[in-house]
């Protein structure tokens, strides 16, 4: 195993749990605002794994391919609130 | 020192993820659910990019670090705004403890009638 520093394999394992944690709301949520509240949380959270990986590797890539998914996401979340608005949950 | 420094940027940024994802699991009703997701998301992908920009002191890095801090911190409260607004207008229940209510209630022909008279 190459050696990586143990504060990151630590950052690494609680962003993993945050996105398990988030995950079961994804599945239970009640409404759809719930659902798409967790979808957004899970954008947010890959882009810190992004983030993390980029400052372990030093490849500068780590950090595009996190603007592009912060992005992405941002856009998913308006066009579903839109959805939302006008079906109603 | 830097090493150390960013280690506990990067531990404090996935503490505040962890904590928007327990949030987002236990919190009672959409609109709380919204606010713990948001407001540490904002602030653990912020430590997590100061932690990168202090161990890589590059140009290309610290760029990139500090044009996502800035876009994330733009699109974050606008995101949390409009889904609160969809909820609010779809109509999501909300926690029974909840003190203040601005949705405005169903309005009934009598409520229409009082409200021209008063105009």
């Amino acid at each position: 195993m190459p050696n990586v520093p143990v504060p990151v394999l630590v950052a690494l394992t609680m962003l993993a749990v945050a996105a398990a944690l988030t995950f079961i709301r994804l599945a239970m949520g009640p409404t759809l605002p719930d659902r798409v509240i967790a979808i957004d949380l899970i954008g947010v959270v890959l882009v810190c794994l992004l983030v993390v990986m980029a400052g372990v590797t030093a490849q500068q890539a780590f950090l595009d391919v996190a603007m592009v998914v912060a992005l992405i996401s941002f856009v998913g979340t308006v066009a579903y609130a839109r959805y939302i608005e006008r079906e109603g949950s | 020192m830097i090493e150390w420094l960013s280690g506990a940027l990067f531990i404090a940024g996935a503490t505040f993820a962890l904590l928007a994802g327990v949030g987002v699991l236990r919190m009672p009703d959409v609109f709380t659910r919204m606010q713990a997701s948001t407001k540490a998301s904002t602030l653990g992908l912020g430590c997590l990019l100061v932690g990168v920009a202090l161990r890589n002191p590059e140009l290309a890095f610290v760029v990139r670090a500090a044009s996502i801090a800035a876009f994330m911190l733009l699109t974050t409260a606008v995101a949390a705004h409009v889904i609160a607004r969809a909820a609010a207008r779809s109509g999501a229940p909300m926690w029974p403890g909840t003190r203040v209510d601005e949705r405005p209630r169903e309005m009934t022909v009598h409520d229409a009638i009082e409200r021209t008279r008063h105009v």
